[in-house]
């Protein structure tokens, strides 16, 4: 257990010492935030969709969850260049505890993260409903990130260097992220692509995440927290899975 | 005296290569053990199996008396590690990989920061630790790195190659270290080393394997004796030959480097 609280604050750290990595991932969010949001609204507003800011808020706030989750991950293979992982690996304790610390630390990392994407969304206009649901919106956010440092880690367990990295942002997390009903709903989409939002797991924690804050679910909300919660345990035990063949 | 590391007709195989060959050793207690070869010559692969990071093929290890590949907790108490290659965390203090280290270990709070207070002065880092490793020289790094090792007290010491590309007063400031803590505490040291002037001058021991297969062993003086020649270099070129060897950082370039020196053999 104190593996894993250790290996937590190290991430912690790690990202706190960076002003340069916090300020650049708020960088995507806040431009999509701001083109996406002020260029479409009056837009989604005149064909009746309400305030595309509080629409596009919980998208955004995923978006930024999603990208540092994924690239904690993606970490291992810094680790494993600069020759840190190894130190971890001939340590006296299971890779298991290595791996959850590295995940839970990754996650904690990415929800204060999105924490931060929320506070410049409310800034920006965002707006939300006073339901018994809102303090869901943590959770869900916090599965997320977990579910999204699970995937990260077994692409940053598999891969040996960083250049498969832009082949995963752009032909996984990139789709991924646009076709979750981040930007736009499922509603009045071509079948195919409704399946595909369907299939996404961030689907349903981007409206898990909306709902809580607006309290409308379009899967409702146990659909949105059961799928999540399974997910996640399915991508952590993956993640965990790929880190444990890691050959030093 | 009991011994620490006990090896026994040792084999590992990557596909068809060999890469060590039914290998054989002991390092007794308290000893200083040389463990010397060209590049390729199985060095790494050994320390990996008796590190518990990769399993033999066949043979039979005893490290502390506890087997890597079924007690591989025992074992890894057992031993501190400097690796060929630095493996600090350069976003951390000097002090603070050396805590994140201790937790790892097990080692109480209070036991582990008066020992890494200790350690850190042993090794002259003592105003330093406080800094981000990143702002380390070369040679702080690998000090820093030798007292990480120790934090844990362990009873062996593993060195792949710990000098490497240091200047001469470090490297005689790490042996001193090492010469030192194997005098103080009875720490067994197993390193291997490129340099012949540093194995002749610290082990009391040296094994040299060549092609995953022991050539030789014995006292350093033992084996200029027996090769007739007056420095441990020459001995150790006599015993190993002239022909340099194609450094393989694994079984993948092995095989490259044996296909083309097939396709070149089928050439002629």
């Amino acid at each position: 257990m104190k593996a894993i609280y250790i290996l937590c604050v190290r991430q912690l750290k790690r990202y706190v010492r960076s002003p340069a990595r916090i300020i650049g991932s708020l960088g995507q969010p806040i431009l999509f935030l701001v083109a996406l949001g002020f260029g479409l609204r009056s837009m989604f507003a005149r064909a009746g969709g309400g305030d595309y800011i509080n629409f596009l808020s919980p998208g955004i706030i995923s978006m930024a969850i999603l990208f540092n989750a994924v690239f904690s991950g993606i970490e291992i293979i810094w680790d494993r260049q600069f020759g840190f992982l190894k130190e971890t690996l001939v340590a006296p304790v299971s890779r298991l505890e290595i791996v959850f610390g590295r995940m839970l630390g990754g996650a904690i990392v990415a929800l204060v993260q999105g924490i931060v994407v929320f506070v410049i969304c409310l800034v920006a206009g965002f707006r939300i409903v006073s339901s018994p649901y809102a303090w869901l919106a943590v959770v869900f956010m916090f599965l997320i990130a977990l579910l999204f440092a699970g995937i990260g880690t077994v692409f940053g367990s598999v891969l040996r260097d960083m250049q498969g990295f832009p082949l995963i942002i752009n032909f996984l997390i990139m789709p991924l992220f646009f076709f979750s009903g981040a930007i736009f709903s499922a509603n009045g989409l071509p079948k195919v692509l409704r399946i595909g939002l369907q299939l996404n797991p961030l689907s349903y924690g981007v409206d898990g995440l909306r709902g809580a804050c607006s309290a409308v679910f379009a899967y409702g909300l146990k659909t949105d927290l059961a799928i999540g919660i399974v997910l996640t345990g399915v991508l952590l035990a993956l993640g965990s899975y790929f880190f444990s063949k890691i050959q030093l | 005296m009991a011994d620490m590391i006990a090896v026994h007709d040792l084999v590992k195989n990557y596909g068809d290569f060999c890469a060590v060959n039914h290998v054989t050793f002991t390092v007794p207690e308290g000893k200083i053990f040389g463990f010397l070869g060209p590049n390729g010559a199985g060095k790494t692969t050994t320390i990996k199996m008796l590190t518990t990071v990769l399993d033999p093929t066949s043979g039979s290890i005893r490290v502390n008396g506890h087997d890597p590949t079924r007690e591989q907790k025992a074992v890894r108490k057992s031993f501190g590690i400097v690796f060929q290659d630095p493996s600090l965390d350069d976003e951390l203090t000097g002090f603070e990989n050396m805590d994140l280290h201790g937790v790892l270990y097990g080692v109480p709070r209070g036991e582990r920061h008066k020992r890494i207070d200790t350690l850190v002065d042993f090794v002259g880092l003592g105003e330093r630790k406080n800094d981000l490793v990143k702002t380390y020289s070369g040679g702080m790094k690998r000090r820093l790195e030798v007292a990480r090792a120790l934090l844990h007290t362990p009873r062996i010491l593993f060195l792949d190659e710990p000098t490497i590309g240091l200047d001469p007063q470090t490297r005689n400031h790490i042996w001193g270290y090492i010469q030192q803590l194997s005098k103080d505490e009875g720490v067994t040291v197993f390193f291997t080393t490129h340099y012949m002037d540093e194995a002749d001058r610290v082990a009391g021991e040296v094994a040299v394997i060549d092609h995953g297969k022991i050539v030789a062993q014995g006292s350093p003086a033992e084996l200029k004796e027996r090769t007739k020649c007056s420095s441990l270099e020459d001995a150790f070129i006599a015993l190993t030959g002239h022909a340099i060897r194609e450094e393989e950082a694994n079984a993948i370039d092995r095989m490259r480097m044996m296909g083309r020196a097939w396709r070149g053999a089928g050439r002629r």
